[in-house]
């Protein structure tokens, strides 16, 4: 009997223990009724009238559908942003006259619409993007292309990728507690719902849970390896500054501003920047506490910190380095923060994110750097219109639509006058911009495929692309979070794209998975398979001249499969394929 | 937060006067230290030939105690010993009995410490000599050497083998400054040779220089040179692909019994073709050694490391002083971080960042020297992991050493792509290091 009581005792005590573990571990999970990815769509789910958004349907089915007209009757967007590219238009003809500098004429549709394709989604224009497109009249082929890509699934997964570079980097960070991909991923599900930016960057700074159960928490917990195990205040204060403030404030968290590059305090009248300003900005990132399997919790904000020439640590109180006016005095420190980074009158939170998605759209930024916008200096004018209504919409989609709509964006990027750097600077061309190793390597395989590689593609040709873009940016590099870089190409890079697998597996003239080998096989002359290679490489139809050239190349040649496989390759070494004009 | 760990505070980043105060606390524990620090032989370095380095990563925290630092016999010893070497007095671990008959030719340092113990921070850290700062990415030592001596040459002046998770970067000074990466050296290099016949390659050169010509009709004036370098890089890389001194790449033209001596390993195979890269005129080689991380069963696994190690350090040092290139050539060798006294329950040490060695010899080093040592009987103070390490150096201190006897101006500022002024070091030279 008493052996009986002492097996209950103890499986009773060994219950109790797994409960209290069990409460502990849930009360750290994310409620399912505040869940707010709940009101998300996934992003694989987002599709219109039931087919997938990425592939160009038939001629009436590009039409806005009826949901997306509905929603833009709903918010009136239409008419509005009309406005604000007017407004843009105009800040940029008053640049150029200002200047004496002429413009050059509109670009051809296929010329924007590759523009639009590698920007928002990292590759060229598919052929059958092409074809569905050139059934609209060519008045609307511009504008179905931008809402085809705004809906696809390959926008949200690549600007997740580049969103995901700038807020928390490029590196693979800490072991088990940070998870990339994870987050990669909610920030598509967020850009699929076309979530205001100003809720997600909230998200993030007031992440809280285990960065498994809840993806935000990522943004915290990057930089636990620099803070044994928990949030590194000073690497949240520094990325919060630049990647949503455009501030680089990070020289101030050795020493104050001797250099006069940094300008804080009221943003009409700035002072120099001093190392209290970085430190309580790092304060509010002290509430952030690792509290076990709970992942981050909230508690006090308790920082300290020895100042330059101090003779002993102080402690720090969170406060904001310029507008304090706007910041709440109730609420944790990190919603206090968050209330004031997204304020409404804190346009500096504006700023940044425009000047970000202008470099996104362009591949180059509007000002020296993308992250470093002084309070105390204007943008470019034609930015000023779009900062204006984003402070009012938070809307990245209208955002896109206006910059992508907007005379800079459509410009051509040749002209019969003499392009000079100016001509560039001003937007009197359109800047020519070297593309991204995953734009080229995107580009490559898209180009090798007559239909657009998407989601809905067979799983060989996924796994085709990724192992393929993978192995290419292994052999070209990444420039990490340096996204704007302005460098040419390299040696190696040029060898990998001369020799490199990657192009002469895309090339070869394989009648199952290239488009060569499609084009050799139902091109019904020369002309047309030169042509049809055109428009997968480069996205255009050849000139005439192209067009001659090459048919008289071909016919030296007694091999019409291995004749296309150099044009394949001739067309993906050329400026032209690598640059984006 | 109390006491934070940031990237350039003078509170917590002590001085280098602070740090050898701090060791000459723990001078008892370093006589030999001291006794060998002046060394007797002194190195000369020719100032009118190129300098050069080859850098020999051991990737993954390679255990000081089973390699150039042991304490047989003590608490945290393990199951290594300790043999002598070609410098009298100065022991390692017998897990590298040819490297020790090569002391003489460099000098030891057994007090290098940093403030990072996770490898990619580290790793970072040991190659550019900061720490990671999310403002910039810093060039490592082969971007910094080839930067401040620019010349011609028909191949990459900067060149990594076998790298794994970090090959060098050229960092703010730009990709064309990272280095070349190529695999084992009996693998052709990639990229290099055309796939297709030469008449058919020259067929399409023709065909993309006739594309050229009218692409830059209506653009920027001098396109090429004052934007794309698509001309410039693609006339280089035929250059390269037709030059002669590619065959530095090409180690199957040595003697069986050459390869055997460098051990037939990658790695082996790796530090020879460096040595045939340098007489070809290449400025920076870094060799990869991985698989150093032994959290469990440590010495074995340490052991397995150390036997590739030994053959192919010796061997390059060797061949290094046979073709008169030690003089100038500095060879650097040793990992991100060093691995915990202590060892943990399933026989492995852990990453240990408070005085781990590095091997440094030729180009200007100390011949025979030896610098700081760690305790044989730790107190492993957390709040003072400093003061079981007699003369501890930092990381900076290290590359501006290694920078120093590069010919480097280590203490020069350059403008960074930030606007922000940076130190090509932030560290000063071990004098006692150099010759």
């Amino acid at each position: 009997m008493k052996q009986f009581f002492v097996s209950v005792a103890k499986w009773s005590w060994f219950g109790l223990l797994m409960l209290i573990a069990f409460g502990y571990m849930a009360s750290g999970l994310s409620d399912p009724s505040d869940d707010r990815r709940g009101e998300v769509e996934a992003a694989s789910d987002v599709r219109l009238d039931g087919s997938p958004p990425s592939v160009v349907r038939e001629s009436t089915d590009l039409e806005p559908t009826d949901v997306e007209l509905a929603l833009r009757e709903t918010s009136g967007q239409a008419e509005s942003i009309d406005r604000v590219v007017a407004a843009v238009n105009a800040a940029r003809n008053e640049q150029l006259a200002a200047f004496g500098l002429q413009s050059a004429p509109p670009a051809d549709w296929m010329a924007s619409c590759r523009r639009l394709s590698l920007a928002l989604i990292g590759s060229g224009v598919s052929l059958q993007e092409i074809r569905g497109l050139e059934n609209l009249p060519v008045d609307r082929r511009e504008s179905t292309h931008l809402s085809n890509l705004l809906r696809d699934p390959r926008f949200h997964d690549y600007w997740a990728e580049r969103w995901t570079r700038f807020i928390v980097g490029a590196d693979e960070g800490p072991f088990i507690v940070y998870r990339r991909r994870r987050f990669r991923h909610w920030l598509s599900d967020e850009l699929a719902a076309n979530r205001p930016y100003d809720q997600i960057v909230g998200d993030l700074i007031t992440a809280e849970g285990l960065w498994t159960d809840r993806p935000e928490v990522n943004f915290l917990t990057v930089t636990f390896d620099s803070n044994d195990g928990n949030p590194d205040p000073i690497r949240l204060a520094a990325r919060t500054s630049r990647a949503f403030l455009g501030l680089r404030i990070d020289c101030l968290q050795c020493h104050n501003d001797f250099l006069g590059n940094v300008n804080l305090g009221d943003p009409v009248e700035t002072r120099e920047g001093r190392q209290q300003d970085f430190h309580q900005l790092a304060a509010f990132y002290s509430s952030a506490k690792t509290n076990g399997l709970q992942g981050v919790r909230t508690g006090e904000a308790d920082y300290e910190y020895q100042y330059l020439d101090a003779s002993e640590t102080v402690e720090v109180a969170p406060a904001v380095p310029y507008a304090a006016e706007l910041l709440p005095e109730e609420g944790d420190a990190r919603s206090r923060l968050a209330t004031w980074v997204t304020h409404r009158d804190n346009r500096q939170f504006s700023r940044a994110a425009v000047a970000r998605f202008w470099a996104l759209m362009f591949g180059r930024s509007a000002t020296e750097a993308v992250d470093n916008l002084p309070l105390d200096e204007p943008l470019p004018p034609m930015l000023e219109p779009i900062v204006d209504d984003f402070v009012q919409h938070r809307d990245v989609r209208r955002t896109i639509r206006i910059i992508a709509q907007c005379d800079a964006f459509r410009v051509d990027s040749r002209a019969t006058f003499d392009v000079t750097p100016q001509h560039e600077e001003r937007y009197a061309v359109f800047p020519l911009t070297r593309l991204r190793a995953e734009q080229v390597a995107g580009s490559i395989v898209q180009a090798s495929k007559i239909k657009a590689i998407n989601r809905d593609s067979s799983l060989l040709v996924q796994l085709i692309r990724y192992g393929s873009i993978n192995d290419f940016l292994e052999r070209f590099g990444d420039l990490g979070e340096n996204e704007f870089s302005k460098d040419g190409i390299t040696i190696p890079q040029r060898l990998l794209m001369i020799n490199g697998n990657m192009l002469r597996e895309a090339g070869q003239p394989n009648p199952i998975l290239n488009a060569t080998g499609h084009i050799n096989l139902f091109a019904r002359d020369d002309a047309q398979a030169i042509e049809t290679i055109y428009l997968c490489l480069l996205n255009r139809y050849p000139s005439t001249d192209e067009r001659d050239y090459f048919i008289n190349k071909m016919a030296e040649r007694s091999d019409r499969a291995e004749a296309l496989e150099d044009l394949y390759w001739t067309l993906a070494n050329s400026t032209e394929f690598t640059w984006n004009h | 937060m109390s006491h934070h760990d940031l990237l350039c505070d003078p509170h917590v980043h002590l001085s280098r006067r602070t740090l050898l105060g701090a060791g000459a606390g723990g001078a008892m524990l370093s006589t030999i230290a001291h006794q060998l620090a002046w060394a007797d032989a002194v190195g000369a370095t020719e100032s009118s030939r190129p300098k050069n380095v080859i850098l020999l990563w051991l990737e993954g925290g390679p255990s000081q105690l089973e390699t150039f630092d042991p304490h047989p016999g003590s608490a945290i010893g393990g199951e290594v010993k300790a043999i002598p070497t070609s410098v009298p007095g100065l022991q390692i671990a017998d897990t590298l009995p040819r490297v020790a008959e090569k002391m003489h030719l460099g000098s030891l340092i057994r007090s290098v410490t940093s403030k990072e113990g996770d490898h990619q921070r580290a790793i970072y850290n040991i190659k550019s000599g900061y720490r990671p700062d999310p403002t910039l990415v810093h060039p490592s030592i082969g971007s910094i050497l080839c930067h401040e001596f620019p010349e011609q040459l028909d191949i990459p002046r900067h060149i990594s083998i076998l790298p794994q998770n970090a090959p060098a970067r050229g960092g703010y000074l730009g990709p064309v400054y990272d280095a070349f990466k190529i695999g084992d050296p009996q693998n052709p290099v990639p990229d290099l040779k055309s796939p297709i016949a030469a008449d058919r390659f020259d067929r399409r050169m023709k065909d993309l220089q006739w594309l050229e010509d009218r692409f830059r009709r209506q653009r920027l004036r001098d396109l090429d040179q004052n934007r794309t370098l698509h001309q410039s890089s693609t006339d280089a890389a035929l250059r390269m692909m037709s030059s002669e001194q590619v065959s530095a790449f090409d180690v199957s033209s040595e003697s069986k019994q050459t390869l055997e001596r460098f051990g037939q390993t990658p790695f082996g195979r790796g530090c020879l073709a460096a040595t045939r890269l340098i007489g070809a005129g290449v400025r920076c080689v870094e060799v990869t050694l991985g698989g150093w991380d032994s959290h469990i069963t440590n010495h074995s696994l340490q052991s397995a490391r150390c036997e590739i190690l030994d053959a192919a350090l010796a061997a390059l040092l060797d061949r290094l002083v046979e073709q008169d290139l030690l003089e100038t050539t500095l060879v650097v060798c040793g990992g991100e971080f060093g691995r915990t006294p202590q060892i943990n329950p399933a026989e492995g040490r852990d990453h240990w960042p408070h005085g781990f060695s590095t091997f440094l010899a030729g180009c200007g080093i100390r011949k025979g020297g030896l610098y700081g040592a760690t305790a044989a009987d730790p107190k492993l103070d957390p709040d003072k992991p400093l003061a079981d390490v007699a003369s501890p150096i930092t990381i900076g201190d290290l590359h501006a050493t290694i920078l120093s006897t590069l010919g480097v101006p280590y203490h020069e500022e350059r403008q960074t792509p930030i606007g922000r002024p940076l130190k090509i070091s932030e560290g000063e030279p071990v004098g006692a290091v150099l010759a």
